[in-house]
């Protein structure tokens, strides 16, 4: 085996800091499988959940319980007629959902799933993960100008207000959380995986510091978020019952569908930063508090039955579903699926019995990767129900009173914040 | 460009091969003035349909922009014209009867009730009391049908999605009923010339009066989503605030002029079919805005289930059709006749020369006529706020264009 391949293994840090250019391109590889996969598992979620809260049931024949919908879909948009009308800027028009995309995707770059589990531990994580999360504007701005047709323009010109000026709050926001890493060693960090460890050194996660201050800059970025990610209730830019469609209007098949990975790609990737800088990252809960080799041992079970309860949830269909003919390929498929839930089950747990007796063999090494991975996409899963939640119950806000929350709301209590945390931080220290 | 485009007096816009277009732009909103400067960018004239999720049908809204800011409005309808007023000369009076239902397709059965009371009052008869009391039953569940429709429409283009499904299943249990009763759900032709063509299935009170508690918390739950929600509030306070005087000005009748503060309800104004007999409110507002036409048509769904709850409770026995020729027949003469259907006056006019067939037939929509308040509610207001006032206007284009 080459030596570029093994010296890596065993390593305590990013493939990107110990500079081996190929775990950290196999690392990007599994990072950009992982998240196109949680887009589909995402857009299936969504409109199951969405559903529910509708009293509706959502997708349910393609596959039991809907759960193929998604790649139909996909397959769908993949084979549709590429269209680019006449008017339109064709190189442009072509190029914009490639920047979208890139935009989303890159960000994962500094996302840490664990303290080595990142591409790369860079010094200045935060202030790269906001620059090129607000290069996503450009792919909105771009698509909308080079579709050469109305209602994309307003969307885009919308779309690049909005994102403009709560990327100021935004920003805030992250300063407040930044200010936070210095309060024990005096030196802050910037580095993602920095500020997790620093919420680990502190033994509180950032949301409950100087209560409410972390909170309420938590809230805030929240807030900012929903509206950088253009979605509900600050979906302007694509507003179905105002601009048809938004920026996207005139986009199909499969360029609609890159859009629509980017947008989902965003999302995962604002509340995967909204993750690491306040609740904790990859940290499980009460790391410092519950931190016997018992309590290890349980936290590390929670993957396994994580999947196994997912997998119960499986069975539970199978039995429900009514014993017919025309169910038969549906309960097959879902026992299927409910076996391979176990399977993974079952592992998770062998590995964590495994990694039990010792902490320096290679069980344990790879029981507390799964478990790091695991807290932090649990984390993220919240964020993401949350999206759904708020697209459920709210109407959409009117692109002046947008514009009035992001400003005259947000930025000042931000800054306030900012402020506060920076009073409190001296005076505690 | 042609001689007359050049005195300043428009012609319509013409496509390279000289054929007018069909949609050609209006001239009042001066598309194309010679002293425009070239490369003008303040504004921008946009089509808002015929073709657009959220002009509920093919209402077609020429938009001028300035950025977002409202200009100027224009609509230009018929894309869903039908000839409905024609149809009417060359059907006899019992035959046209099912037609008026496809107008305003929402409220099929207050159409129905306009237009059997017209003919009755042209022909000199009068539907017996219990039919009386069945038409006011079925047409108030259809006026709550009506709003429940409303509110699912108009809170999805606001942005709340969630509200549809809640009225939309509410509704269902109305629809029930009415298929129940007649074997139609939306198109019912649930009434005829002289009274009713069925007498109410065994049932029929008992499932009215489930209805009744059933859906009277489901209003609460439909209020609770959205009466006290901050973004509700932003987006319909002081949106599309049209005046007591303009609206009486315009002719807009329905809930949009009392929102105003107009207290006019063609049900206790010139009481119709049994309306005389119970006992209920007509809730007014006063903002005369999107809000509060919001709260008046909440309120009048309970207003509504209140005057449904005192007729099924007292509801007489006997004949349900009165001695009406089996040709219809009316003598010669005119009429007009209006009700409170759920969007407003709905009055029709007939002419009859003595034959089987009306001479003419003319309906007055509520939907058409309220239509004519948008340029004035939405001027200088944002496009979001178009949406939200073409909503709260509460228009089928089915009854628009006829």
């Amino acid at each position: 085996m080459p030596n570029f391949i093994m010296s890596y293994l065993g390593s305590t840090v990013t493939p990107g800091e110990a500079g081996n250019q190929f775990w950290a391109l196999i690392y990007v590889l599994i990072i950009f499988a992982a998240v196109s996969l949680a887009v589909v598992a995402m857009n299936w979620f969504e409109r199951k959940a969405l559903a529910h809260f509708q009293i509706r049931l959502g997708p349910m024949r393609v596959g039991p319980h809907g759960l193929l919908q998604p790649i139909a879909d996909a397959l769908k948009l993949a084979l549709k007629e590429d269209i680019i009308p006449a008017e339109a800027d064709q190189f442009v028009f072509w190029i914009a959902p490639v920047i979208g995309l890139l935009a989303a995707f890159t960000v994962y770059t500094v996302i840490p799933f664990g303290p080595s589990q990142a591409v790369s531990d860079m010094n200045i994580g935060v202030l790269f993960m906001l620059g090129v999360s607000s290069l996503g504007v450009l792919g909105i701005v771009v698509a909308g100008w080079a579709s050469n047709s109305h209602y994309p323009l307003i969307g885009a010109l919308r779309s690049s207000a909005q994102m403009v000026s709560y990327e100021v709050a935004m920003g805030l926001a992250v300063v407040s959380a930044v200010l936070m890493t210095s309060m024990k060693t005096g030196t802050g960090t910037l580095s993602m995986i920095g500020i997790v460890e620093s919420q680990q050194q502190q033994g509180i996660w950032f949301i409950f510091k100087f209560f409410p201050l972390g909170l309420i800059a938590f809230v805030n970025f929240v807030i900012a978020m929903i509206a950088e990610t253009n979605r509900a209730p600050f979906d302007m830019a694509e507003a179905e019952s105002e601009l048809t469609a938004g920026y996207h209007t005139e986009y199909s098949g499969l360029r609609w569908s890159l859009f629509m990975l980017a947008e989902y790609a965003a999302m995962i990737a604002v509340s995967s930063i909204a993750v690491t800088l306040w609740l904790g990252g990859w940290l499980r809960p009460f790391p410092n508090l519950l931190n016997a080799p018992a309590w290890d041992f349980i936290f590390s079970l929670f993957p396994g039955l994580t999947f196994g309860a997912l997998a119960a949830v499986a069975v539970i269909g199978v039995m429900r579903m009514p014993v017919h003919p025309y169910f038969r390929v549906q309960r097959i498929g879902l026992a299927v699926f409910a076996a391979l839930l176990g399977f993974i089950a079952l592992f998770l747990l062998v590995i964590a019995l495994a990694g039990r007796s010792s902490d320096a063999t290679v069980a344990a090494r790879f029981r507390d990767g799964i478990d790091y991975v695991y807290w932090f996409v649990l984390k993220v899963a919240l964020f993401m129900y949350l999206f759904i939640w708020c697209r459920a119950t709210w109407p959409r806000y009117r692109f002046d009173q947008l514009m009035r929350v992001g400003w005259k709301v947000l930025l000042p209590i931000t800054l306030v914040v900012l402020i506060l945390t920076a009073i409190v931080g001296v005076i505690v220290s | 460009m042609s001689a007359a485009a050049k005195d300043g007096t428009k012609e319509n816009v013409n496509d390279v091969s000289g054929h007018a277009l069909p949609h050609a732009i209006p001239s009042h909103l001066h598309l194309e003035t010679p002293e425009k400067p070239y490369l003008d960018s303040n504004e921008l004239i946009i089509n808002m349909g015929p073709q657009h999720p959220a002009t509920h049908g093919v209402l077609r809204v020429i938009l001028k922009l300035d950025g977002e800011k409202v200009l100027g409005t224009e609509c230009v309808i018929g894309y869903l014209h039908r000839g409905v007023e024609k149809i009417a000369e060359n059907r006899t009076y019992a035959m046209f009867n099912p037609y008026v239902d496809r107008m305003d397709y929402v409220a099929a059965v207050s159409n129905g009730l306009g237009y059997c009371e017209a003919v009755e009052k042209l022909l000199n008869v009068e539907a017996p009391p219990r039919a009386d009391y069945i038409r006011v039953i079925l047409t108030e569940l259809n006026r709550m049908a009506s709003h429940q429709l409303w509110l699912g429409t108009h809170a999805l283009d606001i942005g709340a999605m969630t509200p549809l499904f809640y009225t939309f299943r509410d509704r269902e249990e109305i629809l029930k009923i009415f298929e129940k009763y007649c074997g139609a759900r939306l198109t019912t032709h649930a009434f005829r010339i002289g009274g009713c063509q069925y007498e109410t299935y065994a049932g029929f009170e008992k499932d009215v009066k489930n209805f009744l508690t059933f859906v009277a918390p489901k209003i609460d739950e439909y209020e609770e989503l959205l009466t006290t929600n901050r973004i509700w509030l932003e987006r319909t306070k002081n949106v599309g605030v049209i005046s007591g005087e303009d609206c009486v000005a315009l002719g807009v009748t329905g809930p949009v002029l009392r929102a105003s503060g107009v207290e006019w309800d063609l049900r206790k104004a010139q009481p119709y079919s049994a309306y005389s007999k119970f006992d209920f409110d007509i809730p007014t507002g006063e903002n005369g805005d999107t809000y509060d036409r919001y709260l008046v048509r909440m309120e009048e769904m309970r207003q509504s289930l209140r005057i449904v709850e005192q007729a099924v409770n007292s509801i007489p026995e006997g004949p349900i059709m009165a001695k009406v020729p089996k040709v219809i027949k009316p003598p010669v003469g005119e009429i007009y006749h209006s009700i409170e259907a759920p969007k407003g006056e709905l009055g029709y006019f007939i002419v009859s020369d003595g034959s089987t067939q009306p001479y003419r037939l003319r309906v007055r929509p509520p939907s058409l006529v309220n239509l004519q308040a948008l340029d004035v509610m939405v001027r200088g207001l944002l496009v979001a706020d178009v949406i939200a006032v073409i909503g709260t206007i509460d228009i089928v284009l089915g009854e628009v264009d006829r």
